[in-house]
């Protein structure tokens, strides 16, 4: 038992020399770990990983995940990494607390852990990465149909459920710096619940109370196609950008057809770079995770780290006619 | 005859009063091309309220209408996908409807189960098979082909086709109950099945005939619904038939079987458009919205079931006057 307790002891300590690694030509090895192999949103994540590592020079990415979104399926595949001995690894986890005594396991042998994109729980991991964050995507949104209205004009916020904490957040982030946008006026908040065709009818609704209006700015999925293919459907499109968060591959077709001039959500190639930049700065000691600390993450900036050891990356990424082909086969 | 008369004229009373309490607050609301439009996007809760109301006859009820939409519309939206004609995915997703209906109809038959048992159990699994065909994934507006997204919008005579389609289907299913031998079936199997069976109307038979209808008009409805909303997943038309039941309700279709009519459930489908439609216009806050549809659906029974009261008492004794 002494003995094992020492040999981790050096091999940690072995690991955490600063530049060792580095020095013996040996490449720092980062594991990203996805949900589950085969969805285009992790594919392109390690993308963006494969980015960093051509940037850092000395880094080898080993991207792998469980078939299946399952807890057990990412344990297994966390064992074997723990014994091929990687320096870093990266994970989006399937399951807040259930990866955490692996986790555990694996930083106890000196490897750096970060979680990215859906957390694991606090003791489980150094740090997590969010891909953006509640004020961001306030801002965002009311940005997004601001830009398109140089000359101001009227605004609708069609929701999901009025319960639905997420769009709420979101929502009064927005209320918060409506002040930057002087020229636009929020005339209304509507809950299309999720539902395809309660959006369409209260997008609907809001085009005939409003017949002024300039921008329904949709922050959930559903409701920004069905907004999408109401304003289509009335024949307003040009007169009423929707917009708000949506995926591409959903909203391909409302952005050719000019009902959408844009939209967002995180750039999963984005967030796949930066949790590399992180695990490998963690791993060759060139930041540490602690509360405040800032660490360097290429070419999006820095991020800095909250009392909870959470980051936001960026503001949510902009989809327009001019990139959505290249994303709608992605994500 | 009369007094089923005057619950179907307190409720198209009840609808005009409606639509003047909706005008006094937003005028456009009642301008023909509105009218037009919200009676274009009752139209599915029409034709699943038709299907739905000769099963509520029979005294069963089929809580999977939805599901069997939501299935119907993604297996049209795959069928497009893979390029096959609208003229075959029409009358093909109408089998299917139909095949799935008699499903919930044969287990309601031949093995006695429940209906709300069966159709609770169906409506799991015709959900579960859309996320087992598309694995969750959505069928978006792009995917679809543009014939397949034109159909239910196409103007005729100043109305969608969608429209059309629903005022055909409430023609044709108002006949048949009226005129065929299945029609009064339905009604005497509610009415009393004993003296169904002793008057030779097999029970089982009508109640899986009134389920193959509401699969067939749900799998219609179903290629309308993704056609028209240009998108498909898998809680498409999620809870949606809970309005189905309520709107059959609400139109004095007896829950317990062998009253009501096509015209009732008509307008009670139309009495719920009216409302979900005009909501969003009227200003009333988003939080009291659904306080308001719940509270016109206890209304709406109430009002029937106290009208149904005071007859109900009577029968006998006019039977006896008349004697």
């Amino acid at each position: 038992m002494l003995r094992k307790v020492l040999t981790t002891a050096a091999m940690a300590s072995a690991l955490m020399a600063p530049g060792l690694a580095s020095a013996q030509d040996e490449p720092v090895r980062i594991a990203l770990v996805a949900k589950a192999l085969g969805i285009g949103f992790f594919e392109a994540a390690a993308k963006g990983a494969e980015e960093a590592a051509a940037e850092l020079g000395d880094v080898e990415i080993i991207y792998t995940g469980p078939t299946d979104t399952t807890a057990e399926g990412q344990i297994e595949v966390l064992n074997s990494l723990i014994a091929q001995r990687v320096d870093a690894i990266a994970v989006s986890a399937n399951d807040t607390d259930a990866l955490v005594p692996t986790l555990k396991r694996a930083m106890d042998r000196g490897i750096t852990v970060i979680s990215w994109d859906s957390g694991v729980a606090p003791e489980g991991r150094e740090m997590h990465l969010n891909p953006s964050s509640a004020p961001l995507i306030g801002n965002t949104i009311i940005k997004l149909a601001a830009d398109h209205l140089p000359e101001g004009g009227q605004v609708a916020v069609l929701s999901a459920t009025s319960t639905s904490t997420n769009q709420n957040t979101w929502i009064e982030e927005m209320q918060k710096v409506m002040g930057d946008y002087p020229n636009i006026e929020v005339v209304a908040t509507v809950y299309g619940d999720d539902l395809a065709d309660k959006s369409y009818r209260e997008a609907q609704g809001l085009m005939q109370s409003y017949p002024d209006l300039d921008a329904i700015i949709a922050p959930t999925s559903v409701g920004i196609v069905a907004a999408a293919q109401a304003v289509t459907d009335a024949g307003k499109v040009g007169e009423v950008n929707v917009t708000g968060l949506g995926l591409p591959s959903e909203m391909a077709g409302h952005v050719k057809s000019g009902a959408s001039q844009s939209f967002a959500i995180w750039n999963p190639i984005d967030l796949g770079y930066s949790a590399t930049m992180i695990a490998h700065a963690l791993a060759t000691d060139e930041a540490t995770a602690e509360p405040g600390a800032t660490i360097q993450i290429g070419r999006m900036g820095e991020v800095t780290l909250d009392e909870n050891g959470e980051a936001a990356m960026a503001d949510p990424f902009t989809y327009d006619a001019s990139n959505i082909d290249e994303f709608s086969s992605i994500f | 005859m009369s007094i089923l008369k005057s619950r179907e004229a307190v409720l198209a009373l009840a609808i005009l009063a409606l639509l003047a309490l909706i005008a006094s607050r937003f005028p456009a609301f009642v301008t023909p091309a509105n009218l037009a439009r919200v009676l274009t996007d009752t139209s599915p809760l029409i034709l699943l309220a038709l299907g739905q109301m000769t099963v509520i006859l029979t005294k069963c009820i089929d809580l999977s209408v939805a599901a069997n939409l939501a299935l119907c519309g993604m297996v049209a939206a795959l069928l497009d996908g893979m390029g096959v004609p609208l003229a075959v995915i029409l009358p093909a997703v109408i089998a299917m409807g139909a095949a799935l209906g008699a499903v919930n109809g044969l287990l309601v038959w031949k093995l006695g189960i429940p209906s709300i048992v069966v159709t609770l159990g169906t409506m799991t699994i015709y959900r579960g098979t859309i996320f087992l065909l598309t694995n969750g994934a959505w069928i978006n507006a792009h995917q679809l082909s543009d014939t397949f997204k034109a159909l239910p919008r196409a103007e005729m005579l100043g109305l969608p086709v969608m429209a059309w389609i629903m005022i055909v289907a409430v023609l044709l299913v108002g006949l048949a109950v009226a005129r065929l031998p299945l029609g009064r079936a339905l009604y005497a199997v509610g009415g009393n099945p004993h003296a169904a069976g002793y008057a030779g109307i097999s029970v089982g038979r009508t109640q899986f005939a009134a389920f193959v209808l509401a699969g067939a008009l749900a799998g219609l409805t179903g290629y309308l619904w993704i056609a028209r909303y240009a998108v498909a997943y898998v809680d498409i038309a999620g809870g949606f038939e809970l309005d189905v039941v309520a709107a059959c309700v609400i139109g004095g279709i007896a829950i317990a079987g062998g009253a009501g009519t096509v015209a009732g459930a008509v307008m009670g489908a139309l009495f719920l458009g009216i409302i979900k439609n005009a909501l969003p216009v009227v200003g009333i806050s988003p939080f009291w919205q659904m306080a308001i549809s719940g509270s016109a659906i206890l209304i709406a029974i109430a009002v029937n079931t106290l009208a149904r009261r005071a007859p109900g008492r009577i029968i006998l004794k006019r039977e006896e006057a008349a004697a």
